[in-house]
């Protein structure tokens, strides 16, 4: 890549407006899977007392590794809230042109009148919804037409310029969904979920399980789709890989907390947090054969978890106060210039360096990964 | 070939699979395994890499070497060995003690119902590994200290009180009892996130270093194939496309296909942002069924000779390459001017 190709690919990511206001705001969000099985309660606290603003047009990562709440967090900003799942304590909240909106306070009459058009979800392994015995463009009718005022031939024409915007070909809306690839079926699954222009939309791994070059397709349709209206998109996946080419700001959870939030190249390049570093660390790369160690151990279960800093099991750098003491969540001080939303990191014993490769070596000595 | 077969685990030589679906009045045939050939050696264990696209024919050919799927035409031999045409009693006794697979969901190979060390008993027992409640005890124990785990730890427990690295572990394990030379592993870290993956194929660096177990390993993650494996096949649409060491084939790709694969990956530097356009395929049957090259289609390289003909497998620097790019009977400046245009490197 040229260097000014370089140039302006890292500014596509930086664009988000300095001053843009908040569209969802969760503040001391605590939700709580509550069972009850042969008389005895038991409380898995996936997401526990969570603080987080994401700004208008931005794409927010949400990373972590597997059962560490990122389906759960998601659940609570979208005001799904089924049981077992409980809103134990904190809020959530948006904020679009016609004022705030309570999300966890809507009835599904109305969640389902901003479903679509202001908030939009892309569940995991959405490809599989469509309908198999309705052609492409069938599907787009039936599905415009049960949110809005249309025609056969004006839901069909809008479908047909809106694929053709994304860069996708419009001939398979004459097709069925057996007849197209899997990577096709997932686009045109986002385009659905997204022709009705919707100002924020929540994709749960929309990527993960996919091959290569159609999880690639499907980064370049996200950020088409994002781009476009200047929408703001929320992204859960567990890929560093994906968090890196996409978003601009990344959330880190370990164990149903929040225990780094930073810009993304501050993320992979300047992570302070123990966790954060493991988490790219522990990558393997192209063209590097030597031995990398996973982050040893596994997340806790979520019934019982650690006293302290929910990491301390697992972290090399953990101290007395660490097993005692939970380690608040605050901004890095003497960073940024105030504008921006600001770094902030959940460790008492923060690493304030550069990562390079190689360098968690402790890792080596400490039991193997599972 | 005849060579190769002597000196190989398995050889697998121009197999093929042809499907045939009816609906209505239309049949459709496609030819999910194309004429593939491969061999993973037997001097020393290797891990063998089976990598391409979601539809690209790695399940079926994984399928046909654990003999769960026929042969439509073609050869395989396991040391040697015809095993094509095995006797139910010769596959019973031997090919499957030596050939074992693992499957992608380790929570879906385990009923939550059940304990998951009735599991390893029940195959000690199968395959008559041991015959005493010690001897079968001694060779569970074992087979989980392979990979980790010990029968203490695992003993009495339920699928759902193993995390998936620890799922997937015993489910090698199982695997490992028959003490076989070979595991096939379908997409076997797919549902796992990144520090799981690591653990799991860091255990089939271990199974070959420490076991002499060789492993196919098929994945789409290119990533964890450039770090465990010792040679790889690319597969396209039923063809293996370019196959050699790792190092080459990921390393600097020739094949077309196989350099826009390693284009695809997400760096995890949000620095380093892809270059060109991803081609990605709108049908998998259109391309199945296509004369000529069956990449002609997305190829930005493909001349007029690639959409009339089948190109051959060529050896070229290392590995070999199915592509008219590196074939020499087509004139050299007509390919130089076709990777010029592809914008690719020679
Ligand atoms: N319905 C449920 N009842 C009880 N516990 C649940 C339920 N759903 C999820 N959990 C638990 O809540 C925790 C968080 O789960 P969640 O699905 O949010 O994790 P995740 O980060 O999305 O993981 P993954 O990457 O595997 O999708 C886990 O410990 C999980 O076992
Ligand atoms: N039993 C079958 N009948 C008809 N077609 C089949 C059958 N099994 C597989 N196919 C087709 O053969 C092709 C190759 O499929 P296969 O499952 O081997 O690919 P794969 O490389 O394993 O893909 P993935 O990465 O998605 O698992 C696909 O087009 C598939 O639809
Ligand atoms: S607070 Fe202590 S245990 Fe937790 S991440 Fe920081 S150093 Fe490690
Ligand atoms: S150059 Fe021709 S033969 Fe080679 S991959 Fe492209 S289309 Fe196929
Ligand atoms: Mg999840
Ligand atoms: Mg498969």
């Amino acid at each position: 890549m040229s260097p000014e190709a370089a140039a302006s690919a890292g500014m596509e990511q930086a664009r988000v407006n300095e001053e843009a206001r908040n569209v969802v705001e969760a503040e001391g969000l605590k939700a709580w899977y509550i069972t009850q099985a042969y008389g005895v309660e038991r409380t898995v606290k996936a997401v526990d007392d969570l603080t987080l603003s994401i700004r208008e047009g931005e794409i927010y990562g949400i990373a972590g590794e597997s059962g560490c709440g990122k389906s759960t967090l998601l659940k609570a900003l979208l005001g799904e809230i089924v049981s077992p799942l409980t809103i134990v304590g904190g809020k959530v909240e948006y904020e679009f042109d016609a004022g705030k909106i309570d999300a966890l306070k809507q009835t599904a009459e109305d969640r389902e009148a901003i479903r679509w058009r202001r908030v939009s979800y892309i569940p995991q392994g959405s490809m599989h919804v469509l309908n198999p015995v309705r052609r492409i463009r069938d599907t787009f009718h039936d599905f415009i037409a049960a949110h809005q005022e249309t025609t056969r031939e004006k839901s069909i024409e809008m479908a047909r310029s809106y694929l053709q915007e994304l860069g996708l070909r419009e001939g398979v809306l004459g097709n069925y969904p057996h007849q197209l690839s899997g990577g096709m079926r997932q686009r045109v699954t986002i385009a659905l979920a997204t022709i009705l222009t919707p100002r924020l939309i929540f994709a749960d791994e929309p990527t993960t399980a996919l091959d290569v070059v159609v999880q690639r397709g499907v980064i370049e349709l996200l950020k088409e789709v994002q781009q476009r209206e200047n929408s703001t998109l929320v992204l859960v996946t567990h890929d560093m890989g994906v968090h890196a080419n996409l978003t601009n700001r990344v959330a880190v959870l370990y164990a149903g907390n929040l225990v780094e939030e930073a810009d993304t190249s501050t993320i992979f390049r300047r992570p302070r947090h123990p966790y954060t570093r493991y988490l790219i660390e522990s990558l393997p790369r192209m063209g590097d054969r030597s031995e990398r160690v996973g982050i040893p151990g596994r997340p806790p279960a979520l019934d019982n978890p650690p006293d302290g800093c929910r990491f301390h099991p697992r972290c090399p750098l953990a101290t007395d106060i660490c097993r005692q003491e939970v380690p608040p969540l605050l901004p890095v001080e003497g960073i940024g210039n105030g504008t921006g939303p600001p770094h902030r990191v959940a460790c008492f014993h923060q690493v304030d360096a550069p990562l390079e490769a190689g360098e968690i070596e402790h890792a080596t000595e400490m039991p193997h990964a599972d | 070939m005849q060579t190769d077969r002597e000196h190989s685990l398995l050889s697998v030589e121009s197999l093929q699979r042809v499907f045939v679906t009816r609906e209505g009045f239309t049949t459709t045939r496609l030819e999910a395994v194309a004429g593939a050939s491969f061999a993973i050696r037997n001097d020393q264990p290797e891990i063998y890499t089976l990598a391409g696209e979601s539809g690209s024919g790695k399940t079926t050919l994984a399928r046909l070497v654990l003999g769960l799927e026929h042969a439509t035409s073609g050869n395989m031999y396991y040391k040697g060995r015809d095993v094509l045409h095995l006797t139910n009693k010769e596959r019973r006794d031997w090919f499957l003690k030596e050939v074992q697979p693992i499957f992608q969901d380790p929570f879906a190979t385990f009923s939550p119902l059940k304990r998951i060390d009735s599991y390893l008993y029940e195959t000690t027992r199968n395959y008559k590994m041991a015959t005493t409640r010690e001897g079968i005890d001694a060779h569970v124990d074992e087979a989980l200290h392979a990979v980790g785990l010990s029968l203490a730890e695992i003993r009495g427990r339920y699928p759902n009180e193993l995390s998936g690295g620890q799922a997937q572990r015993v489910s090698v394990a199982r695997a490992l009892l028959t003490r076989p030379s070979l595991l096939v592993a379908d997409e076997p870290v797919s549902m796992l996130d990144a520090s799981l993956r690591m653990s799991i194929v860091n255990l089939f660096r271990s199974l070959r270093d420490d076991y002499k177990v060789s492993v196919l390993y098929i994945t789409h993650d290119l990533t964890t194939a450039y770090y465990a494996a010792d040679r790889i096949a690319i597969m396209l649409r039923g063809w293996v496309v370019e196959s050699g060491p790792v190092e080459k084939v990921l390393g600097e790709p020739l094949h077309p296909y196989t350099q826009n694969l390693k284009n695809a990956i997400p760096e995890a530097d949000p620095e380093k942002t892809w270059e060109g356009d991803a081609s990605l395929a709108v049908m998998d049957t259109e391309e199945y069924t296509r004369t000529g090259c069956r990449y002609a289609g997305r190829c930005p390289a493909v001349m007029d000779i690639c959409k009339t003909t089948v190109p051959r497998d060529i050896e070229v620097q290392g590995r070999s390459v199915k592509c008219f790019l590196y074939d020499e009977e087509v004139p050299e400046a007509e390919r130089m001017q076709a990777m010029a245009n592809g914008g690719l490197v020679a």
